[in-house]
């Protein structure tokens, strides 16, 4: 019963608050959303006892669904170690943001549609995470784009909150066409959808092959790679990585939820859960481990010189999920969920005590116009220094756990593409530390850059944003410790079980747990120095920035427009794309389709009126003169032909 | 019953029915002006309809054509009523009978 609360509470919170919103008014939908997702992260907790540290895993049925011939899908609740994971990330995570926007929504006018969203967003995640086979998880996956979608254009009065909206939806798209593509080919190779019979038949099928131009192609790895592409759109992967900066548009606790916690990690999880295919493609592994890693470093070096204080937190989100996946490329995809637990609870804290911090400064986002406000609100700063300390991955914070656990599998995978992902990975590390503590620097020390307005009405947000930034950060601090030793290390066997593929005698942990001391504290020492590099920058000597920015224009402007991959796209895709459409529009649509459709029947109609009109003299003779003619013609062939 | 007078036989009154007939129809066609007199010639072709009627009537000993013919008077006398009242109410409106004036249910 639990199992099914854990899942359902969110879509009953959120029909109620969707549809009921206007009788229950604000403070109705607050309190049903928030019991939703609040009954089901308690739910979440027994299932993790009992799924994962019990060891039963177990599938649920909720319904049929689809019978086609030998296709058959049917809705069940899948519950293994890595959804049992999965679920209670989301729900703890979500029901902290839920009670976080009651506090930071209070302003707006549409509020019950917000929580209802969240709430939908959450019953879609949970129906991606506990899916029993790939429709069922295409289903929530497209679920949470769609909610995505309609998060980013939240506030929909706002032009560039509809265009990121879009762009955020089309990106995807490209994405999820790989992903569809790999499901078809799933269904080709496998003759079935349902994970468990597909990973019991891999072994069988690893040297299957599909015959396709003419040539036949390894199947798996042709797979992997499209359900790759579809991971890539989703978790915002080099190259379909544009949407995500833009998805901050949407209010905070959105961008927290969803474009940081939990649904950009949904291609993680996917390649975590297809893991026994990737385990058989290890050409599609050595793509994944390149894409994230250029993720990784790419985006930490656009996120050392953004403004956009939410912006440099996405690029932050968009190089952690580059960390994931190069876990999972190396086959360290323990780490990789475990860093994507671990990350859910710091970069929510993160995204929200910057919410808080927009929240005081009246809606300021530029952490140029910020400074000096440390004195004045001292638990957001607290919160955002333990956020920070996890990202870079300080000794006993969540993060130091399972990044550096990721930093070793590559290194300890022995492959090339693992040590490309090794090298890659600390540089940005050595970024993620420096963006980070230039965040803070700039936006709670120095002097005041804001004007006197908005410096006295600053204050620190109320309790209900407080309580779950102080939740968020009890994550941030010990969802490492307690969770390393089941997750990556002794217990992990006993753990994981059957939810993670692998090959045997290759155990990347284990590797990683022997790797020489230099790789364990080499992390470590490019985090410092990140954290020191920070420090003397924007604390010591802040006359610097400005002149090594104007050192080297070149590669500062590159990095502000963040490697020019939208003017690229524009130019590539978007412009041809437009101009294409355009082509459709003007050529089919307006001058076939209407042209010989609709306008053109009414415009043959009005003519031939028009003649039988001219007709119509309206004398009185000319009438009479038609009757008797008539009438002459009838008599004549009356006699002529006879009335039979 | 010969006799040298000229005798006046079926043809003759169809004749003089066909004429009247035709007198109306041009009646109508030619009469550029008044609109009674579109009336009047509808009431000649009536009547040269019924001349046909009596001539058959007699010539055939059937009294049915005769009756019929008191009908169609009946009717031709109704009509010229609501003819002449329309005419006037037309007048009143429009300050004009006149045929060429009457277009308006030009297309």
């Amino acid at each position: 019963m639990t199992h099914y609360l854990a899942v359902f509470m969110p879509l009953l919170g959120a029909f109620i608050a969707g549809f009921f919103g206007r009788q229950i008014g604000d403070r109705g939908a607050h309190i049903f959303t928030c019991l939703g997702v609040g009954i089901a992260a308690i739910c979440s907790i027994p299932i993790f006892m009992e799924v994962a540290l019990g060891g039963k895993d177990q599938v649920l049925p909720v319904a049929t669904w689809l019978t086609s011939g030998t296709f058959e899908a049917n809705w069940a609740l899948r519950f293994d170690t890595l959804s049992a994971v999965m679920v209670m990330t989301v729900t703890c995570v979500s029901t902290l943001i839920h009670i976080y926007a009651v506090g930071y929504m209070h302003h707006d006018d549409s509020q019950p549609r917000f929580m209802a969203y969240l709430s939908l967003f959450t019953f879609a995640m949970l129906m991606l995470v506990t899916a029993d086979n790939l429709v069922q998880l295409f289903f929530g996956w497209e679920g949470v784009g769609v909610v995505s979608y309609l998060l980013i254009g939240f506030w929909f009065k706002k032009p560039s909150a509809n265009a990121a909206a879009i762009k955020a939806f089309v990106v995807n798209r490209v994405g999820d066409f790989g992903f569809l593509l790999g499901i078809f080919g799933i269904f080709v190779v496998f003759d079935a959808v349902t994970f468990d019979v597909i990973f019991q038949a891999a072994p069988v099928k690893a040297d299957a092959t599909v015959h396709f131009f003419s040539r036949d192609w390894h199947a798996m790895t042709i797979i992997c790679l499209l359900l790759f592409v579809g991971a890539m759109g989703k978790s915002a992967q080099l190259f379909l990585h544009t949407w995500l900066p833009d998805a901050m548009e949407g209010p905070t606790p959105v961008s927290a939820l969803i474009h940081a916690a939990t649904m950009v990690t949904a291609g993680v999880f996917l390649v975590a859960r297809m893991s026994p295919l990737f385990e058989l493609a290890p050409d599609a592994l050595t793509v994944v481990t390149l894409i994230g890693a250029s993720t990784a470093f790419f985006a930490a070096t656009v996120g050392c010189v953004q403004n956009d204080i939410k912006r440099i937190i996405a690029y932050s989100t968009c190089s952690q999920l580059g960390y994931m996946f190069f876990a999972c490329g190396v086959g360290a995809y323990q780490a990789g969920i475990f860093h994507l637990m671990t990350h859910a609870w710091f970069k929510a804290l993160l995204f929200l005590s910057a919410g808080s911090v927009i929240h005081a400064m009246s809606d300021e986002q530029d952490i140029r116009r910020m400074g000096g406000i440390w004195k004045k609100i001292p638990f957001t700063y607290t919160v955002m220094w333990i956020g920070s300390l996890a990202l870079a991955g300080i000794p006993f914070f969540a993060g130091y756990y399972s990044k550096d656990m990721i930093l070793e599998a590559a290194y300890g995978a022995g492959t090339p593409a693992g040590r490309v992902a090794f090298i890659l990975g600390i540089a940005a590390a050595f970024m993620t530390a420096f963006y980070s503590w230039r965040l803070l620097f700039l936006t709670f020390h120095g002097k005041p850059r804001a004007d006197h307005h908005t410096m006295e009405h600053i204050h620190e947000s109320p309790l209900i944003m407080t309580i779950p930034l102080a939740g968020l950060a009890l994550g941030a601090l010990f969802a490492g410790y307690l969770g390393h030793e089941v997750f990556v290390g002794e217990g992990r066997a006993e753990f994981w079980r059957e939810a993670i593929g692998s090959t045997p005698g290759k155990d990347v942990i284990e590797a990683a747990h022997h790797v020489p001391g230099w790789v364990v504290a080499l992390p470590l020492v490019v985090s410092f120095s990140g954290i020191f590099l920070a420090y003397f920058l924007y604390i010591r000597r802040t006359d610097l920035p400005s002149k090594i920015a104007g050192a080297f224009p070149g590669v500062y402007q590159f990095l502000l427009n963040k490697w020019y991959f939208d003017e690229l796209y524009d130019f590539i895709f978007v412009k041809n794309v437009f101009r294409f459409g355009k082509w459709f529009w003007k050529g089919g649509d307006t001058y076939i389709i209407d042209g010989f459709g609709p306008d053109g029947l009414s415009a043959l109609v009005t003519r031939a009126a028009k003649r039988l009109g001219a007709l119509q003299s309206g004398y009185l003779y000319h009438y009479a003169f038609a009757m008797i003619v008539g009438i002459a013609v009838f008599v004549t062939w009356f006699v002529a032909v006879g009335a039979g | 019953m010969e006799s040298g007078l000229l005798h006046v036989g079926l043809g003759h009154y169809l004749t003089v029915s066909a004429m009247l007939f035709t007198l109306g129809i041009f009646g109508i066609f030619l009469n550029r002006k008044n609109l009674i007199v579109i009336l009047m010639s509808i009431e000649l072709m009536l009547l040269s309809v019924n001349i046909n009627l009596v001539a058959f009537s007699s010539f055939l000993n059937d009294l049915a054509g005769q009756i019929f013919t008191m009908l169609v008077l009946t009717v031709a006398a109704a009509e010229a009523a609501i003819g002449l009242a329309i005419v006037v109410v037309f007048y009143r409106n429009r300050r004009s009978i006149e045929v060429e004036d009457i277009n308006q249910m030009k297309g």
